[in-house]
């Protein structure tokens, strides 16, 4: 085994490799750029309407106003951006592989299977989204009259951060399951409609799903707590409980890898 | 070949299809059911718009958005369409080959495909269904059986109109290998339009008045509205959806035969 620092270069420099190869195949597809770009106009532009009903007549959505709602809006178009960039591409990948039982070979490379497996590839096309998701939600904290200082950004930034790490553990945790039930790949369409319930503010819920959604299901740490902390209303309680959800799933990612790991027969065995 | 052995043909070749599709599906009910369940989207809308000041504001009670998205939830399970996929897979693997030389339309082996996967689908949406009439007994649609036999029919033209709209979708595969692209592209007004984030009614009133003369309308709007007792004008609606079949209907068949004369295997 090399030393930390020698061991993280290697895993960096092997990334590179990976990403830039991954882009010049799909650089092979340049009218999906076009294609993708009306996508996220046309999603954006549909979330916004109906996001707008909620406000007819002077009406408020869940004590949230308009501004505060669209910065909601921004932080979830931003990370289903990051789940086509990273999590569909690689963890769709290793549902194939635990159907073609080519997971084999990458169980034997002399690299972090978990990295690799979640980290192999990623999509130019969900980059759209990202950006369109920052530009919201950056409008929707400029209109609410709220000019963060770098102390309150850097806390925004880190929600951010750990609701991104918790999306990645909830696609993970159930593309890792595919090595029990193999064909898993509609369970994140599952996945994929309930993150949905990201577009709107948690206390737009019942008090019943508030709770199913602050805890078996932490979708309110992916969009609601971020765009608090955002719009700088985010209690010091809410941002601990944010990182400790993010470090408990990542960890918890871990687990459930290694467990399936120990189960895993490869394909007809 | 009389008019009663060509009928008789058609029914043995329809058995044989749906029968063996569904014993297709069944092996899949697993997954089936997870489609299932990634539908759950109108239950979660009901959760919203049932607490949102702007629904009372919009004269609908919450026992009328119950009613109205638990419609919509099993609408939309049975007007789902897949075909395109199914289409790119069987193209891109060398499988459509083999399959067009068969004496049938292909499109009759793709219809027999979504018939079979409703009717696997169908206890898994009974048992959603009664989840909900568990949760919120106000969702129980009013019991009118003419109303609710026009909804049934509403759904299941709902359905041919996705499926025909996919399906025109699909013959571009034998132009681009990109169709599901497109498809994507489609689904969006089909998401906000349809009905199913909510209904047409709290929509400004422009809005409105284009979804109901889309083929979205048609999808997912008029059958819900119809099952769940809102106020709707039956003949605009069914009007609405037989027009777009009439014109569906022919588009599809042009663009098979040109098609099928362009398609030239894959990797050829």
């Amino acid at each position: 085994m090399d030393r930390p620092l020698a061991a993280m270069r290697r895993i960096i420099r092997s990334l590179l490799r990976f990403w830039s190869a991954s882009l010049a195949v799909q650089m092979e597809y340049q009218l999906n750029l076009l294609i993708e770009l009306l996508a996220v106009l046309g999603n954006l532009a549909g979330s916004v309407l109906t996001l707008s009903l909620f406000y007819d007549h002077g009406q408020r959505l869940g004590g949230w106003s308009w501004e505060a709602a669209l910065v909601v809006l921004g932080l979830y178009t931003l990370l289903d951006g990051i789940s086509s960039t990273l999590l569909q591409p690689n963890l769709g990948e290793l549902v194939k592989q635990v159907q073609n039982g080519t997971l084999d070979f990458v169980l034997l490379k002399p690299f972090d299977s978990q990295l690799w497996v979640s980290l192999r590839t990623w999509s130019p096309w969900g980059l759209p989204e990202i950006v369109m998701g920052a530009i919201l939600a950056q409008v929707g904290v400029w209109r609410s009259g709220v000019r963060p200082d770098p102390q309150s950004l850097l806390m925004a930034m880190l929600m951010v951060s750990s609701g991104v790490l918790i999306l990645y553990s909830l696609w993970f945790v159930l593309a890792a399951t595919s090595i029990w039930f193999v064909k898993i790949w509609n369970a994140t369409e599952v996945l994929r409609s309930l993150l949905g319930v990201g577009r709107y503010p948690l206390s737009a819920y019942p008090n019943s799903l508030r709770l199913l959604f602050t805890t078996l299901l932490p979708i309110a740490f992916l969009t609601t707590v971020p765009a608090e902390a955002l719009l700088g209303r985010a209690t010091p309680s809410w941002m601990l409980a944010s990182a400790a959800v993010a470090l408990l799933s990542l960890a918890g990612s871990r687990l459930i890898w290694q467990l399936a790991l120990r189960h895993y027969t490869s394909a007809s065995s | 070949m009389g008019f009663t052995e060509a009928l008789a043909r058609a029914w043995r070749i329809a058995r044989a299809l749906l029968l063996s599709q569904y014993a297709l599906m069944l092996e899949y009910r697993a997954e089936i059911l997870l489609w299932a369940l990634s539908g759950l989207m109108p239950l979660l809308m009901y959760a919203v718009w049932s607490g949102a000041p702007a629904g009372a504001a919009a004269g609908l009670s919450p026992a009328q958005f119950a009613r109205y998205f638990l419609a919509a939830l099993v609408v939309r399970q049975f007007t789902v369409v897949w075909v395109v996929y199914a289409f790119e897979e069987d193209n891109l693997l060398g499988r459509l080959s083999p399959l067009l030389l068969q004496p049938l339309p292909l499109i009759w082996r793709y219809v027999a495909a979504h018939l079979a996967e409703q009717a696997t689908r169908l206890p898994f949406v009974a048992l959603m269904v009664m989840g909900f009439v568990a949760l919120v007994p106000a969702a129980l649609p009013p019991a009118d059986p003419v109303r609710l036999l026009l909804a049934l029919l509403a759904m299941h033209l709902g359905f041919w109109v996705s499926f025909l709209v996919q399906h025109a979708i699909t013959m571009l595969c034998f132009w681009s290998e990109r169709a599901s692209a497109l498809e994507r592209l489609f689904a969006i007004p089909s998401l906000f339009l349809s009905g199913l984030l909510a209904p047409l009614d709290v929509f400004p009133a422009g809005v409105r008045a284009a979804a109901l003369h889309s083929p979205f309308a048609a999808m997912l709007y008029l059958p819900a509205q119809l099952a769940s007792g809102g106020p709707i004008d039956l003949a605009a609606g069914f009007l609405n959806t037989f027009a777009w079949l009439a014109l569906l209907i022919p588009l599809n068949i042009v663009l098979w035969r040109a098609g099928v004369r362009r398609y030239a295997a894959m990797g050829a």
